[in-house]
């Protein structure tokens, strides 16, 4: 399971004249003249994935509970760190339905104390092209889908997040059609890589990012790791996702990381690292966030850029 | 009292203006550089300024309404309004540019193929010419053409709002709260018309 993602120029180039050159680069930037002199290109990033963890540095706690779309709390970037405070996360519970053999509402205390708690160090990409690394803790979707038992004729997974707008102040308003909801096709779900965090950097979850219990998927789009789980339903048919539903042309129901196939407002070919710095070059966006090894048989054979 | 603001403002310079002008972009960047911007100093920083450069631009545009009902004559104040917005609104194209999007070839087919880019970029190549005629020679020189060439501003602030609208995910209410507003400082300047026709009709 391991990956090697490294531009060739890295090798010929010792670390620390490259790193020399940057800075050099980064003063020009300064003084605006990189604009006559024609940009940067972007930097390959440099990882592995050891067995679930990447090995690049992660961000910090503080980049990674401060900078969050989290729309149930306001469209700001810094409004969930803001408000998310309101939110009661204690007592918690899963409906678990549809075609299960155990359908009922699950207690967090409860599904906590049947799971394998784990750490996963992630790469995480946001949509809107800009990217993180984080220490997540939690326990593999597919053990939960277990716990409540799954019947054969289930092919989609369907999320649905908290709706309480008394504590949810984005809720208030009509910017999305609330509860937010995401989906996952059975064999998505199943994958090891796919993830229920609990926790960050070993402490508990903070609020803005998805307490008690979030979907963690990372070779898709952060928008398909749906926060605050209170709801999942096994079903035959697809489910419709909330962004898909608002605006199908720019959001898919796949939205595997793909630096090839364009937002209609962007280009997703390379990404800014949070907490890089203001000089810091782009990297480059790699195909399924850098996991095509572990999961790019599940899309064998589908066109990527119809089913985005 | 709206005369003594008048003659009051009579005597104040334009020059400190292009001075105070020169602050929050210079602290905007101190603050980015040493981590005070928040976590994404870049965004923050492209972001702020862009607003900036909009909100003075609809400040210039608000100089004529201000002076046709209120009687409040701040034109003397225009041409630097007018000058600082389009600095600023280059200053946010420049960070666009340098820090943000950086590859020259996603600069290029950004500005071709993302409609709320090109909208913007539009805006901002309609305020070259008038940024570029704003000094007295060229208004003299143009004469009766400078006022035509001049109403290129109105596109322009157009273009501004709907570009950030645009780039928002969804329909957010603070830049479509923007766009009315240049919209209602532009509508405030036509409808003379319609009192002169009501007083002739009395």
């Amino acid at each position: 399971m391991t990956t090697r993602h490294s531009l060739p120029h890295s090798q010929i180039t010792p670390e620390r004249s490259y790193l020399n050159r940057r800075s050099l680069m980064a003063g020009m930037a300064g003084a605006g003249l990189m604009a006559a002199s024609g940009a940067r290109a972007q930097q390959m990033p440099q990882f592995d994935i050891k067995g679930f963890d990447t090995t690049e540095e992660p961000n910090s706690f503080e980049e990674i509970s401060g900078y969050n779309n989290f729309y149930e709390f306001g469209t700001g970037k810094d409004d969930p760190a803001r408000y998310a405070s309101a939110l009661t996360t204690d007592p918690w519970a899963v409906e678990i339905d549809g075609l299960v053999e155990r359908p009922g509402s699950y207690g967090l205390g409860d599904i906590l104390a049947k799971m394998d708690i784990d750490e996963r160090v992630y790469r995480f990409r946001c949509v809107e092209a800009w990217s993180m690394v984080i220490p997540w803790n939690g326990f593999e979707l597919r053990q939960l889908l277990e716990l409540a038992g799954v019947q054969p004729s289930a092919k989609y997974v369907r999320f649905e997040t908290l709706f309480r707008p008394e504590e949810m102040r984005g809720q208030r308003s009509p910017i999305l059609d609330w509860p937010y909801v995401e989906g996952l096709r059975l064999d998505e779900a199943m994958h090891p890589l796919t993830f229920m965090a609990t926790g960050l950097y070993g402490k508990e979850l903070p609020n803005q990012n998805g307490a008690p219990l979030r979907l963690v998927v990372p070779w898709k789009y952060g928008f398909k790791s749906i926060k605050s789980v209170v709801k999942i339903t096994l079903q035959e048919k697809q489910p419709v996702n909330t962004w898909k539903a608002t605006n199908h042309r720019e959001y898919g129901f796949y939205s595997n990381v793909n630096p090839e196939v364009s937002h209609p407002r962007w280009s997703q070919a390379s990404e800014r690292r949070i907490g890089a710095g203001v000089f810091a070059s782009r990297i480059a966006t790699v195909k399924f966030n850098g996991y095509e090894e572990q999961v790019g048989d599940l899309y064998r054979g589908m066109d990527l850029s119809k089913n985005y | 009292m709206i005369d003594a603001l008048n003659r009051a403002l009579r005597k104040v310079p334009t020059w400190p203006l292009y001075l105070a002008a020169l602050l929050p972009p210079a602290w905007y960047f101190y603050a980015a550089v040493t981590g005070r911007l928040g976590i994404d100093p870049v965004k923050a920083m492209e972001h702020k300024i862009g607003l900036l450069g909009l909100q003075i631009l609809i400040a210039s545009l608000c100089v004529t309404p201000l002076r046709k009902y209120l009687g409040l004559n701040l034109l003397k104040f225009r041409r630097a309004l007018g000058l600082i917005a389009f600095f600023y609104i280059a200053l946010h194209l420049l960070v666009w540019i340098v820090l943000d999007v950086q590859i020259p070839s996603q600069i290029i087919a950004d500005i071709y193929k993302r409609p709320y880019i090109t909208i913007g970029m539009a805006g901002f190549a309609l305020m070259i010419p008038l940024a570029a005629t704003s000094y007295n020679a060229a208004i003299r020189k143009l004469g009766k053409n400078w006022r035509r060439l001049h109403k290129l501003v109105y596109p322009a602030v157009l273009l501004g709002g709907v570009h950030f609208v645009m780039l928002r995910k969804g329909w957010q209410i603070e830049p479509l709260a923007y766009l009315l507003i240049a919209v209602l400082v532009l509508l405030v300047r036509f409808p003379r018309k319609v009192p002169q026709k009501r007083f002739r009709m009395s």
